[in-house]
């Protein structure tokens, strides 16, 4: 069996997230990727050199076409006879491109897969996580996107890939390409941040709320907020961790003054470290925090910060 | 705001409530009255979202309604097999012996275990295919009197006004129903109900209503302890003498359990929290066993209305009636209210036919139909029971009951009365006991948070605050400074919470958490919280089962 | 121009929901169910678009059960000016969903389909792309700001980390993201108005589609508790645990 990967770049460096959709594929056969966009040709020299690829397909592109669902479904389309799976991490560009592909192939695509039972088998969450399916596939092929927080990452050093040109087809030609614009924030964002640093009740007022900030920054975090810190405001909406906000899974999620309702619970509880600061010892979020520290965030957070600096 | 704007409906009859008593009333209309157009609005998320109750239901009104309920499949699956009523102590129960004899009241031989709202969203459906018009998620907010002083309908509330009272983007107008009558079956402590009875005095001379509040959990258990069928009642333990409740525990369905508590609102000790004399009873050996390994599914508190015949108030008006439990037909003993409830609204429909065809103001013929009925002989016959409670306490009151049923077979030739409503009988801060409640363990007793989580309560966060403090100075003097908080205690739902206790005690009001019980329209020590209703479709949504 | 908008009948976002005690599935007998939040969006931006004098006509679709009538209700009371339920009682899969669509593009003509980026339930995220692939129409998914002019649209979409503006010559398929608008409630007026709106029932087999799922679903399980970890005492072991043991920073 041999796995196609669409690989996601940001300015030729590959993400984490792709290297982690790599190590899923591992799992089910030999691996060539896929790499498309502006700086293809930088982020194929990075994706030859993971340990593990065998081939890596590049798409060198001028003019804008590459960054279009069309073409790109397309050639994927168009590759997918060498291949018994097609994955991706599951990233918008991903999830614009993938199910398109499969509509071609006449598959059903299964997205957000979490766990690998066999070739045809795999565990995916529905109703944004509050359940897991196990789901069989009938299709010849498989479309898959993998959430890369339940796949450690292959290393990104260390191969050796060949390097092959593939040229898009011409798509159906009803799409343009206009611009692209990056958000000017420092901070990464809330639902793909590395490291997450929420405040609840406890931070008290919209004043001692912005005290998360440095913390924040040391650790090129985002903010977040519980549904207390919100409804409080304390900070706007687009903040809100829980259900019926923002449902993250950083590696590093740091819960200050939050007491951890289920609600809030629902919404990061799939994070590979939970730490929380909180003054009552009988919180629930320690329930679910590997580390937790009883007593005043308000002196804690001075105490972390200066710990992390001491540290470098 | 939006008089001007407001788009109206005409119809002849419009039910402002889904429960028992709208949807009977609203079915026989348009079996007595085919031609009568009906509109009925719910202000739940949709029919059955705010219903609660244990329940057992006896079927005696529903077999006059829908005789054929059975072959066109009411949810009542669950027949009642066995019995028990268990008087509790602190680690021990006795079973009441003799049970038909002491309670006949509480003999449930023909009745059956269902969810109140499944049987609603039942009763949804047949109520349609008559042709009643439903619309769910539209709250009642506003009675409407003509010059002459008549009840000419109601409107919606606005819907998308912000926290603000300004409209918002997405602002809709509310909309007025007018009809030729309108009957209020908000159940229990209805907010335009208790503007129609300010309107018209209708309380004049009858007892004040006393109220108790059940909260209730359902749960799924382990398939070797369910015993479909079975219902338990408790008294005694962990109430003491002066306070009137216990606990229910019904099987029923795919190893369903109902589980609840119910606190007489006429409590005085304004430490007792009923939420966790709920959660602490779960612990009882009695009941214990049931939960190990099972898991809470729905979570959810309504007041009820206990004060009996006694006080009931006048239930018409021009243009209207009050039917079900904002009247106050809940049979307390038997501690049922859907029979009674529903034929209430069976009765108040055949007379507002009856007014429809003759072009009377008033349906008042629905006072004498409940004379006539079984409805009125059914409570004058309990009428000293859930009032001896209060007079002799929880003893001298079971003492009563059971002489009452034994001797005087319900036909004392006194009546007893409920004095005091019940804010005022709450004690001060200073000389009542403390409670010790313990921790929740989180897989049989819960902390409010999480429990709330489970009602699925959810209300626009955008909106004004539908519980009203009417003056906020009064918090401080009065519920703080004598009774220290007692709404932070009573209710379920961690609505209210005291912010900044040792410095500056202010009161917080988490109005996105309300469960519509009503409890702090009835318990605030001085009437300072009015409950009004909030945007439609907020509040909880119960599911099936509950 | 006619727009054509697709909507889901799930359990309400404000449930949470359960899984049943057997493992087959997410309990839905008893439960509140609405209307897909993000097709919700796609219904507004299609009155935004008629209002704007873009649209001539709304056509609201479901494909479900009978009960989906009901969300169909709604799409007219927010003001589609007719609807189609297709009605089945088998899981529905963005594949054959994508083709019941398809069949219906094709007998409707609309110029644009407007679908909620994903469905809250099975949370796929794919039938807007697969319709359009299906169609070989040009795509603009995740939209967060649509402009129609000149037989082209428009969009501005939600990338990782930003936003990308694509325009699209019509007809194309555009699938609509949490940004994209507040939606408007239905009021009850128009729900009452609703009533009386057209609905045309038809089955996915008077379309020629098979809706044979190709997933077959093993289990459905809770997923796992987390357990409780170590309570420290200062945030100096915090941050040696958290670099050493744990390795996170």
């Amino acid at each position: 069996m041999t796995v196609l990967v669409f690989l996601d770049h940001e300015g030729g460096v590959i993400r984490q997230a792709s290297r982690s959709a790599i190590a899923a594929a591992n799992r089910l056969g030999d691996v060539d990727v896929l790499v498309t966009g502006p700086d293809a040709a930088a982020a194929a020299k990075s994706a030859a050199a993971i340990p593990g690829v065998k081939k890596v397909l590049q798409v060198t592109d001028t003019t804008g076409s590459s960054e279009l669902a069309e073409p790109v479904a397309a050639l994927l389309a168009q590759l997918a006879d060498g291949y018994t799976h097609i994955l991706a991490t599951s990233s918008a560009t991903a999830k614009n491109v993938l199910p398109r592909a499969a509509a071609l192939l006449d598959v059903q695509p299964i997205p957000d897969i979490v766990a690998i039972n066999d070739a045809d088998t795999f565990v995916r969450p529905i109703y944004a996580g509050s359940a897991l399916a196990t789901v069989k596939s009938a299709d010849a092929k498989k479309v898959i996107t993998v959430r890369a927080s339940s796949f450690e990452p292959v290393a990104a050093e260390g191969g050796n890939a060949v390097i092959e040109d593939v040229a898009l087809p011409a798509g159906p030609g009803g799409s343009t390409f206009v611009s692209t614009e990056l958000s000017k924030s420092e901070r990464p964002e809330l639902e793909s941040a590395r490291v997450v640093v929420s405040g609840g009740n406890g931070m008290q007022n919209e004043e001692n709320f912005k005290l998360l900030e440095p913390l924040a920054d040391r650790l090129g975090a985002a903010i977040g907020a519980s549904r207390a810190a919100v409804d409080k405001g304390f900070v706007s909406n687009e903040y809100q961790v829980g259900q019926t906000g923002k449902i993250v899974a950083p590696e590093l999620y740091i819960a200050m003054g939050i007491s951890g309702a289920i609600q809030h619970l629902a919404g990061m509880k799939d994070s590979k470290v939970i730490v929380a600061v909180n003054k009552d010892p009988e919180a629930p979020i320690f329930q679910v925090a590997d580390y937790g520290i009883v007593g005043d965030l308000f002196t804690i957070l001075p105490q972390l910060e200066a710990e992390l600096d001491k540290a470098g | 705001m939006s008089e001007t704007t407001r788009e109206t409906m005409e119809f002849d009859v419009v039910i402002v409530g889904g429960g028992p008593s709208g949807l009977a009333a609203a079915i026989r209309l348009r079996q007595v009255a085919p031609d009568a157009s009906v509109c009925l609005i719910e202000k739940g998320s949709e029919i059955g979202a705010h219903i609660l109750s244990g329940a057992v239901i006896e079927p005696r009104a529903l077999e006059e309604l829908l005789p054929h309920w059975r072959e066109e499949g009411a949810p009542l699956n669950t027949p009642v097999t066995e019995e028990q009523m268990l008087y509790l102590t602190r680690k021990g129960s006795l079973e009441v012996p003799f049970l038909d004899r002491v309670m006949p009241h509480m003999s449930n031989h023909g009745n059956y275990i269902t969810s109140l709202g499944d049987l609603c969203r039942w009763l949804a459906g047949r109520a349609e295919e008559l042709g009643v018009e439903i619309y769910p998620g539209f709250a009642g907010a506003e009675v409407l009197v003509d010059d002459g002083g008549r009840v000419i309908g109601v409107a919606t509330g606005d819907m998308g006004v912000g926290r603000d009272g300004q409209p918002g983007d997405n602002y809709a107008p509310g909309m007025e129903l007018r009809a030729k009558y309108t009957l209020f079956a908000e159940g229990c402590r209805g907010s335009l109900t208790k503007q129609v009875t300010a309107m018209y005095n209708l309380r004049k001379g009858v007892d004040p209503q006393t109220y108790g509040l059940g909260i209730k959990e359902l749960w799924e258990i382990p398939k070797e302890m369910h015993r479909p069928g079975l219902v338990q009642h408790s008294f005694g333990w962990p109430l003491d003498d002066r306070t009137y409740g216990g606990a229910w525990m019904y099987h029923f369905g795919d190893n369903l359990v109902s589980y609840g508590f119910v606190v007489g609102l006429d409590y005085p000790n304004t430490w007792l929290s009923p939420f966790d004399e709920m959660q602490r009873v779960k612990l009882h050996p009695a009941f214990r066993p049931y939960f190990e390994g099972g898991r809470r599914i729905a979570y959810g508190a309504r007041a009820l209305s206990e004060g009996g015949i006694q006080s009931i108030p006048r239930l018409t008006f021009p243009g209207g009636a009050l039917i079900g439990d904002t009247a106050g037909f809940l049979n307390v003993p038997k501690i049922k209210g859907t029979h009674t409830a529903m034929k209430s609204g069976m009765l108040a429909a055949e007379a507002v036919a009856e007014a429809l065809a003759t072009n009377r103001a008033e349906p008042g013929s629905y006072t004498r139909r409940v004379r006539d009925s079984w409805l009125w002989p059914e409570l004058r016959g309990v009428r000293n029971i859930r009032p001896a409670f209060a007079k002799f306490g929880m003893k001298g009151g079971a003492l009563y009951s059971g002489i009452d049923a034994m001797l005087l077979r319900g036909r004392a030739p006194w009546t007893l009365h409920t004095r005091h409503a019940d804010n005022e009988v709450l004690e001060p801060a200073s000389i009542s006991p403390k409670i010790d409640y313990p921790k929740p363990d989180g897989k049989i007793t819960f902390d409010r948070l999480s429990s709330v989580f489970l009602s699925s309560t959810n209300h626009e966060e955008d909106q004004p605050v539908h519980l009203k403090v009417r003056n906020m100075s009064l918090w401080k003097t009065v519920n703080w400074d004598v009774f220290r908080a007692p709404e932070s205690r009573y209710c379920p739902a961690g609505v209210y919470e005291v912010a900044d206790e040792a410095t500056d005690p202010k009161l917080q009001i988490n109005a996105q958490n309300c469960v519509h019980c009503k409890t702090c329209d009835i318990k605030d020590p001085t009437q300072n919280i009015d409950w009004a209703t909030p945007e439609g479709a907020g509040g909880p949504n119960y599911p099936g089962g509950m | 121009m006619k727009v054509l908008v697709p909507v889901k009948r799930v359990i309400d976002y404000n449930i949470k929901p359960r899984v049943k005690a057997d493992g087959s599935g997410v309990e839905t007998a008893g439960v509140k169910m609405s209307m897909n939040p993000f097709d919700e969006i796609a219904v507004e931006e299609a009155v935004r678009l008629k209002e704007k004098g873009v649209v001539s006509e709304i056509i609201a679709v479901s494909i479900g059960e009978a009960k989906a009538q009901d969300t169909l209700r709604t799409a007219m009371a927010m003001g589609a000016d007719r609807s189609i339920l297709v009605e089945t009682d088998v899981v529905t899969e963005p594949l054959a969903v994508a083709k019941v669509l398809k069949a219906l593009v094709e007998k409707e003509k609309p110029d644009l389909v407007i679908l909620g980026k994903q469905a809250i339930d099975d949370d796929m995220n794919a039938t807007g792309q697969m319709l359009a692939g299906l169609l070989d129409r040009p795509q603009a998914t995740f939209a967060s700001k649509v402009d129609v002019a000149d037989g082209a649209v428009t969009v501005t979409r939600e990338i990782d980390g930003g936003a990308q503006t694509i325009k699209l010559a019509l007809p194309a398929i555009i699938t609509a993201d949490l940004r994209l608008n507040e939606p408007r409630y239905a009021s009850l007026p128009n729900i009452m108005k609703a009533r009386k709106k057209p609905m045309e029932k038809i089955t996915p087999a008077d379309l020629g589609v098979d809706m044979t799922p190709r997933l077959s679903v093993i289990s459905v399980a809770e997923p796992p508790e987390r357990k409780a970890g170590i309570k420290l005492d200062s945030a100096a072991e915090l941050v040696s645990r958290l670099r050493n043991e744990a390795k996170v920073i």
